[in-house]
């Protein structure tokens, strides 16, 4: 008998030739819940030390990269992998931080609590609105969120007493528990706080987008007469999508508030709504690893281009204006080289690379066996 | 589905290299500032020969957020490059007690977020010795809360919001200009003594300042005169609802807090309907400069800029940008001519020279051993004893951070601004009395630069 | 009375500058099938170049003419330049790329011309009619405003529907494989519809102008407004744009008139949301879904 056996192929279960790492190697490979609390915890770890290498600003930077990438990951995948496009995005933020604000500031709730009962609230909020959603298509979806958009943030104009009116809300910070030690800035703590409910947001959608209704909400999106064919509920489907990205979006807008410590209506203008919009778009559609990409560029893309503009000390008007200027060259000159978004860019320069090593790697496991090779 | 493995790998890369670039723009500080090591959230005194933070044996840094572009840009835009004008001019003439002042310039676009972001980048990473100039109510109230329990100096806020004037809760936040229920109840009386038993109609910024100013002029005219109360959304391109409205009650005074933008919008409508009623408009909101040149043409000349608004009755508490005649508008004329010709000479540069007059002010009272709480100290113990362009005393004490304790009456003339009358002084209380203050306003000092 | 009327004639004209926009997004949507964000930035610049035409000629017609020419220009050379490249992409690319054109063409403006907006002449008299004695809210302006965006939709409807050139661009749009198989120039006919979407747009800026002032960021509501409208009535129909558009305009009146204009942008979501469960594609939808 060869001793040389590929093991999967050949060697029946149980059989002395069958090594038990295979089995493990499967595990990971085909168990998307222990793959993907794998890479939460080692982005965990990941994160937690580069926050103590950084200083309080770059930390709050992390913070609101934190709070960006929850609400790009549900969005994300309500554009990228169920076809419906949202430009109202930023009044479900609003939603959740609105909530956050009161239940701590109002109520006296602990932060947990608070954040993921409004989380919820901006998700049953998503009900209605992802139903009727789910019968709109193309820009007709686009102008009705973005009215929601434009709208819904008026109604923190409404309620002064409640909502504080133009001015807002304010809330205290969050103080680092005393375990943690007496030198473990405020601004940390925030990252840490935020990085967390944006880890939970990336392994809940992974597993979803890894998941049936991941693939149904695919289905969805490339062809919905033929999926509702396949006997897939259309219309529930898609508010399903729009429910988790609300959730999300109202876990951002909660994040947003602790990384902040404040709310305005002003904060959630359609501008708002616009960003989120572009960072999906730019990071990379319908990926997780896009929504990292494009939270990153939310953040640091405004900072590089304020400074480029002020180290070229220009005149009062073009200084000014010199920053958007380039934002706005950065967005179209990115659309052009990289329609796919940077993740989808890299994929592509990867799998480029991939093919060229191809050759050098093993070559003899495509040409057809000759000789006695086994 | 089994995923690629060149997926899989690219998708953990690319967050470890999203993690090291973030980590590698941290470890590296950008435009660094004079201060030197980084601040912790605490704040505190000195390091390495410094006094404090942000100050060295031959610079003071501050900071200031402001709306450099956006729709809130028109105006306010001007006023923090006037300020860094009046500074380059006193460091031309030695700085103070040696050291130059700079003033590090943020734009937040009016979005607090942004307020937030850039407020704690200049304390955390640039190190500045203190916020000067913060414009905006619901930008700086957002970052009042931090900036006091970081006890970060947080000078002269460009917003007329009471939110400033209690200086036992915000110890280190100080207003400047009049309070927008001062003015309100000066204006108010005004009305009440000069029109009384017409009918008034009201239209109002739907937010600190409208609703200040609105509550001051309650607080004066009878009741039963105020026929309208309107008020808009910032953000709105259309006010004739309102302006109907204030029409169809029949108010021959037609009282606006408005923004220069939206005075000019409502003054079109009104002209439109055919309605002239007699104007009263803060002083936030009626710069002949900026409003005329917004009603310049209409109507293909049938009605040009100034007639539109010539006669309305105002406030001041600065002497007028349009009186050469006084020593001060030659000054920050001449000020302006050199260190920023590119601006108009308007009320928004005058505001922003004489702001940063205040600050030089304080900072030659706080002494040469400049620390943070000196300054506070220093604005508490003798901030209302201090003469400068301003037409009122301040009303700082310890307990009292409210900036300019009145105005006088103006009104506009052409594309001027002629003041009249006495000056009045009062506080934002409702049933606070108002009465008449009587002190000049003292000349400038030869150098232009204020002396301790 | 006289409430109500002033009301409705402030929502007939307000409308009539978001039926303007909304056409120019209408012509852009049916020429390309795609929304143009950047349409009240464009509509900004061809305002600023009449102002500067008509400050140096002293002739209001002269500026525009030369709004609409730039407009065909400036329409022109996006859709060659910026566009044409993201044309197969995904939609949401031309989105991002209409995006990023707003914020430079914004941030250009600002550069040139400062933050500060000035006035603006309008064609005709701003002084209401007087009817009885009263002074209305309608001036011989605003009459101009609303046949001028009438002409603008007759025409437009005109061309879709009676020109062989306007079924080209229709065909161009819905399955371009097989209109150029069909010997349509494609290419041509988007450019085409870009050309002139962009000097609806110049029109509907010249026309607002006076009102609202010329300022970098002064059209942004417009433009939400008219996309709104465009929506409510319909992407693919311009005389559903101008409906849209008054109906938009009628009813952000009254509720600011009679409830506050705190409320007025709950009202434009609570209408479109109304109007589009009962019709998904806008009160004009052409076409319905095809539905198993």
């Amino acid at each position: 008998m060869s001793t040389v056996a590929s093991p999967q192929a050949t060697a029946p279960p149980g059989s002395p030739g069958a090594p038990r790492r295979v089995g493990a190697r499967r595990l990971i490979r085909e168990s998307t819940l222990l793959r993907s609390l794998g890479l939460v915890v080692a982005l965990a770890v990941v994160l937690g030390l580069i926050s103590g290498g950084l200083s309080p600003y770059r930390n709050l930077q992390l913070a609101y990269g934190g709070y960006f990438f929850a609400t790009l990951a549900g969005l994300t995948v309500l554009i990228g992998l169920s076809g419906q496009v949202s430009l109202g995005h930023g009044a479900l933020m609003a939603v959740g931080a609105y909530g956050t604000a009161l239940l701590i500031g109002n109520e006296g709730w602990a932060l947990v609590p608070a954040l993921v009962v409004s989380a919820a609230a901006t998700a049953v909020v998503g009900i209605p609105v992802g139903a009727a959603a789910s019968r709109l298509r193309g820009p007709y979806l686009a102008g009705a969120t973005l009215a929601l958009a434009v709208g819904l943030p008026a109604l923190g104009d409404q309620f002064p007493g409640t909502f504080g009116g133009e001015n807002g809300l304010l809330i205290n910070p969050p103080t680092p528990p005393s375990f943690l030690g007496a030198s473990f800035s405020l601004e940390r703590w925030q990252a840490w706080i935020v990085l967390a409910g944006a880890l939970i947001v990336l392994f809940l959608l992974y597993n979803v987008v890894h998941s049936g209704v991941g693939r149904t909400w695919r289905a969805v999106r490339d062809d919905e007469i033929a999926a509702s064919l396949c006997g897939v509920h259309v219309g529930r489907m898609k508010t399903l999508a729009f429910v988790i990205s609300a959730g999300c979006a109202g876990l951002g807008g909660g994040l947003l508030v602790v990384a902040t410590l404040s709310i305005a209506p002003s904060e959630f203008s359609l501008t708002l709504s616009l960003s989120l919009l572009t960072g999906v778009v730019l990071g990379g559609l319908g990926m997780l690893s896009g929504a990292i990409w494009g939270a990153a560029l939310l953040v640091l893309l405004p900072n590089w281009t304020s400074d480029l503009a002020n180290s070229l000390s220009l005149s009062g008007n073009v200084s000014d204006n010199l920053p958007f200027a380039v934002y706005g060259l950065i967005l179209i000159v990115a659309m052009l080289v990289w329609p796919s978004g940077i993740q989808g860019g890299l994929r592509a320069l990867a799998r480029r690379a991939w093919r060229l090593t191809a050759g050098m790697r093993g070559g003899r496991n495509r040409t057809p066996q000759r000789g006695g090779n086994a | 589905m089994r995923q690629h493995p060149v997926r899989r790998t690219l998708s953990v890369l690319a967050v470890l290299a999203v993690a090291l670039l973030v980590a590698a723009c941290g470890s590296s500080s950008n435009n660094s500032s004079t201060g030197g090591s980084s601040s912790s959230s605490s704040g505190g005194s000195g390091n390495g020969g410094a006094t404090a933070p942000g100050v060295t044996a031959t610079s003071i840094t501050f900071g200031t957020h402001q709306p450099l572009t956006g729709p809130a840009a028109p105006g306010y835009s001007e006023i923090a490059p006037a300020s860094q004008a009046f500074f380059d001019y006193v460091n031309a003439h030695g700085g103070v007690f040696g050291r130059k002042i700079h003033l590090v310039i943020k734009n937040d676009q009016y979005n607090p977020t942004l307020t937030v972001n850039v407020v704690r980048q200049l304390v955390l990473q640039q190190n500045v010795f203190g916020i000067f100039e913060g414009l905006g109510t619901p930008t700086h109230t957002k970052v009042v809360g931090f900036l006091n329990s970081s006890k970060i100096p947080d000078m002269f806020i460009a917003s007329g919001c009471p939110c400033w004037d209690n200086g036992t809760s915000q110890p280190y936040s100080f207003g400047w200009q009049p309070n927008y229920t001062i003015e309100g109840k000066i204006l108010g009386q005004y009305i009440k003594q000069h029109f009384a038993g017409q009918k008034v109609g009201i239209l109002y910024q739907d937010d600190d300042f409208g609703q200040g100013g609105l509550k001051g002029i309650e607080d004066e005219v009878p009741a039963s005169q105020i026929v309208s109360k309107q008020p808009y959304q910032s953000g709105t391109t259309n006010l004739a609802p309102q302006v109907t409205a204030i029409k169809g009650s029949g108010a021959k005074v037609f009282v606006m807090f408005t923004v220069p933008i939206y005075t000019a919008i409502a003054r079109l409508t009104a002209f439109t309907l055919g309605y002239s009623p007699q104007l009263v408009v803060s002083n936030v909101g009626i710069d002949p400069l900026t409003v005329g040149s917004l009603l310049k043409v209409v109507s293909k000349g049938k009605a040009s800029g100034d007639k539109l608004i010539d006669g309305a009755i105002t406030d001041g508490y600065l002497p007028s940008f349009s009186d050469t005649s006084n020593p001060w508008i030659q000054l920050f004329k001449k000020i302006k001519d050199q260190y920023d010709p590119s601006a108009p000479f308007d009320g928004n540069v005058e505001y922003g020279m004489a702001n940063a007059y205040t600050l030089v002010q304080a900072l030659e009272a706080a002494g040469k051993n400049l620390t943070r709480q000196g300054l506070i100290n220093a604005v508490d113990t003798q901030g209302a004893t201090w003469k400068g362009p301003g037409l009122v005393p301040f009303r700082y004490s310890k307990t009292d951070h409210g900036g300019f304790s009145g105005v006088q009456m103006a009104k506009v003339v052409g594309s001027s601004i002629k003041a009249f009358g006495p000056i009045y002084t009062t506080d934002p209380s409702s049933g606070g009395a108002i009465s008449t203050y009587s002190g000049t306003q003292a000349p400038p000092p030869a150098s232009g630069v204020p002396s301790s | 009375m006289t409430k109500f009327i002033d009301l409705t004639l402030n929502g007939v004209s307000t409308g009539a500058v978001y039926a303007a926009v909304a056409l120019a997004l209408c012509l852009i949507w049916r020429a390309t099938r795609i929304v143009n964000f950047a349409q009240g930035a464009m509509l900004m610049i061809t305002t600023y170049i009449a102002s500067a035409v008509i400050n140096s000629t002293g002739s209001y017609v002269v500026g525009f003419v030369v709004a609409a020419a730039a407009g065909l220009l400036m329409g022109v050379l996006v859709e060659r330049v910026l566009i044409r490249p993201v044309e197969n992409a995904p939609p949401l690319n031309a989105v991002i790329v209409t995006l990023g054109l707003y914020t430079l063409m914004v941030a250009v403006a600002g550069m040139i011309w400062g933050a500060t907006p000035r006035s603006f002449p309008s064609a005709f008299s701003i002084r209401g009619y007087d009817i009885g004695g009263t002074r209305i809210l309608f001036a011989p302006n605003d009459t101009f405003i609303v046949l001028v965006v009438v002409a603008i939709a007759l025409g437009l409807a005109a061309l879709f529907r009676f020109t062989s050139l306007g079924l080209q661009m229709r065909a161009a749009a819905f399955k371009p494989e097989v209109a150029q198989l069909l010997g349509v120039r494609v290419p041509r006919m988007f450019t085409l519809g870009w050309g002139l979407a962009a000097v609806a747009g110049a029109i509907a800026g010249v026309l607002v102008a006076p009102s609202v002032f010329l300022g970098p960021n002064n059209f942004d509501p417009i433009l939400i407004s008219g996309f709104v409208a465009a929506v409510l009535g319909g992407l693919d129909s311009p005389p559903g744009a101008v409906i849209g558009g008054v109906v938009l305009g009628l009813a952000l009146s009254y509720v600011s008139g009679y409830e506050g204009s705190a409320l007025a942008p709950l009202a434009a979501l609570a209408i479109l949301v109304l109007v589009l469960m009962i019709r998904p594609g806008g009160l004009f939808s052409v076409t319905s879904e095809r539905r198993v």
